[in-house]
């Protein structure tokens, strides 16, 4: 039954990617790609993989689409077509696919109990899970203690991607419209002058940002974590953002507080690493950071995931607040 | 006891699976951009009142039916709100809705 | 008894696509979009009760509120996009 599911979503998934880049008008192409994320979520759903089904729930389809948005609000709408080499691409994507799909023929079956990566690894994380760090989520485990390093490198990429688009687009640029609410660009027809989904809209923002921090502090009992709760924290501002305007937004929580809280989480996170060398033990060891070693373990996985909510939460704000205040100056 | 709990929520879910395919159909074959929102409309109020509530019943009183009257609080209200919105984009684009005139209907 | 409505909805999905895809207004596109976010929603919900893990419905609780997001942030800026093209029409 499963496979049921899997292939239906599939077969959509096939579809919406053809449609996708069938059409030449990008506002189309932006649409049905916050419908192929969507599908991903789902599929990763039916896969039981619940942590990256959230993840892509919550960056994939709110603040991508916004981003996407943001950037197309800058350019033109029609793809220009391009007409030269149409037959070279076409012919070297045939041969990788063809590649691919030969490489597949070795690969085990999904889920395949004897395959390798489920008798080396797996279940020493499965088994040693309860021992040393004692929460039920094994993927938070993994991603926090057992796999520290990688999460750290992670969250450095994402603080390198903020820094990038902030020397592309300018953090400077844009300033506020003046506050007697003269000559904002948007005048009398934006969004934030119906009333409706202003009222419904602040209704929700202090559920919104409720939810991010339970998902935040969640992440060891049930799906969830860092990168989550700092997506969806940034999902409530940004719903705020576009019922208030930008300008509001960015007296609400300034640009100084965003700086601070990508710098910050990534500075949490090493100060982790730092920390247990400081008490003994070696980087990111967290077992010395208390006199239990298992609480220690706990209380590590707590604050480093703090450290990539504040980044990834800043990272996202900022990128937004980029385009959005790019589009002002037009 | 159980087994009432179980039809009524095999009924309640039946009926919203049948009001879901309706309204997906209706947004597919109904001619114009505003009687289409009509039909999609219709699956997320009645669609997902009586697909949460048939699973509520299989939740009984836990976590997991707090949890999903949030979900159904949260879907009734954001729902119609961004329907409003989006119709009123519509209506102030210049997206005419077509009236029915005597005169335009065939005989 | 989760089989059948979980069909109901991954076919609900499939014609929203065909209304996304095929749509010859952006509004029409936009509607089948925040249509395919309600019935992900659902879907999603059912099928936690269907594999017997009630403690997903935190994903569908989450794409409830994005789904709301991304439909206000389209149509932000298509009204915006609309009232830069006056503003050039009557430069």
């Amino acid at each position: 039954m499963v496979i049921l599911f899997a292939v239906f979503l599939l077969t959509l998934l096939v579809l919406t990617a053809v449609a996708i880049v069938r059409t030449d008008n990008l506002f189309v192409a932006v649409m049905l790609t916050g419908i192929f994320s969507l599908l991903m979520a789902a599929n990763f759903f039916i896969l039981d993989a619940a942590d990256v089904a959230l993840t892509e729930a919550a960056i994939g389809a709110g603040i991508t689409t916004v981003l996407f948005l943001g950037a197309l609000a800058l350019t033109a709408e029609y793809e220009k077509s391009i007409s030269t080499g149409r037959w070279l691409s076409l012919g070297v994507v045939a041969v990788t696919t063809l590649i691919l799909i030969y490489a597949t023929f070795d690969k085990p079956r999904l889920g395949d109990p004897q395959a390798p990566v489920h008798l080396h690894v797996a279940p020493w994380y499965l088994e040693q899970t309860p021992q040393l760090i004692d929460i039920p989520n094994v993927v938070t485990a993994v991603l926090g203690s057992f796999r520290g390093y990688d999460t750290l490198g992670e969250l450095n990429v994402i603080l390198t991607a903020c820094i990038g688009v902030l020397f592309i687009l300018g953090g400077r640029r844009g300033q506020y419209s003046p506050s007697d609410g003269t000559k904002s660009l948007s005048t009398i027809h934006s969004l934030r002058h119906h009333l409706i989904p202003k009222i419904v809209g602040h209704f929700l923002i202090p559920f919104i940002i409720l939810f991010g921090f339970y998902i935040q502090f969640h992440g060891e009992y049930g799906p969830g974590g860092g990168f989550q709760a700092g997506a969806i924290v940034a999902a409530g501002i940004i719903l705020y953002a576009l019922l208030e305007g930008e300008a509001q937004a960015l007296r609400a929580v300034p640009r100084s507080a965003l700086m601070g809280m990508v710098v910050g989480g990534a500075m949490l996170y090493g100060a982790v690493g730092i920390a247990g060398i400081a008490l003994g033990g070696n980087f990111l060891d967290y077992s010395v950071l208390t006199d239990n070693p298992v609480a220690g373990q706990q209380i590590g996985i707590l604050i480093i995931e703090l450290g990539v909510g504040l980044t990834v939460c800043g990272a996202l704000l900022l990128i937004f607040h980029a385009f959005a205040a790019r589009e002002e100056t037009d | 006891m159980a087994l009432v709990i179980d039809i009524l929520s095999w009924i309640l879910l039946t009926v919203g699976g049948a009001f879901i395919f309706i309204g997906g159909l209706g947004a597919l074959r109904l001619p114009n951009f505003y009687t289409r929102m009509h039909a999609a409309s219709l699956t997320d109020s009645m669609g997902s009142i009586l697909i949460l509530l048939g699973i509520m019943l299989q939740a009984g009183w836990s976590l997991a039916a707090f949890k999903l009257l949030a979900i159904l609080v949260f879907l009734l209200l954001t729902g119609p709100t961004a329907s409003y919105a989006l119709a009123n984009s519509a209506l102030l684009s210049g997206l005419k809705p077509e009236y029915f005139r005597p005169d335009n209907a065939e005989k | 008894m989760y089989y059948v409505v979980s069909f109901a909805i991954l076919v609900t999905m499939a014609l929203a696509l065909i209304r996304a895809v095929v749509g010859p207004s952006v509004y029409d596109r936009v509607l089948a979009v925040n249509m395919f976010g309600t019935k992900t929603t659902l879907l999603l919900s059912v099928v936690a009760f269907l594999y017997g893990r009630p403690d997903f419905l935190d994903l569908a609780l989450t794409y409830a509120m994005i789904n709301f997001i991304g439909v206000l942030a389209v149509l932000e800026f298509f009204q915006s996009r609309s009232i830069r093209r006056e503003n050039k029409q009557t430069d």
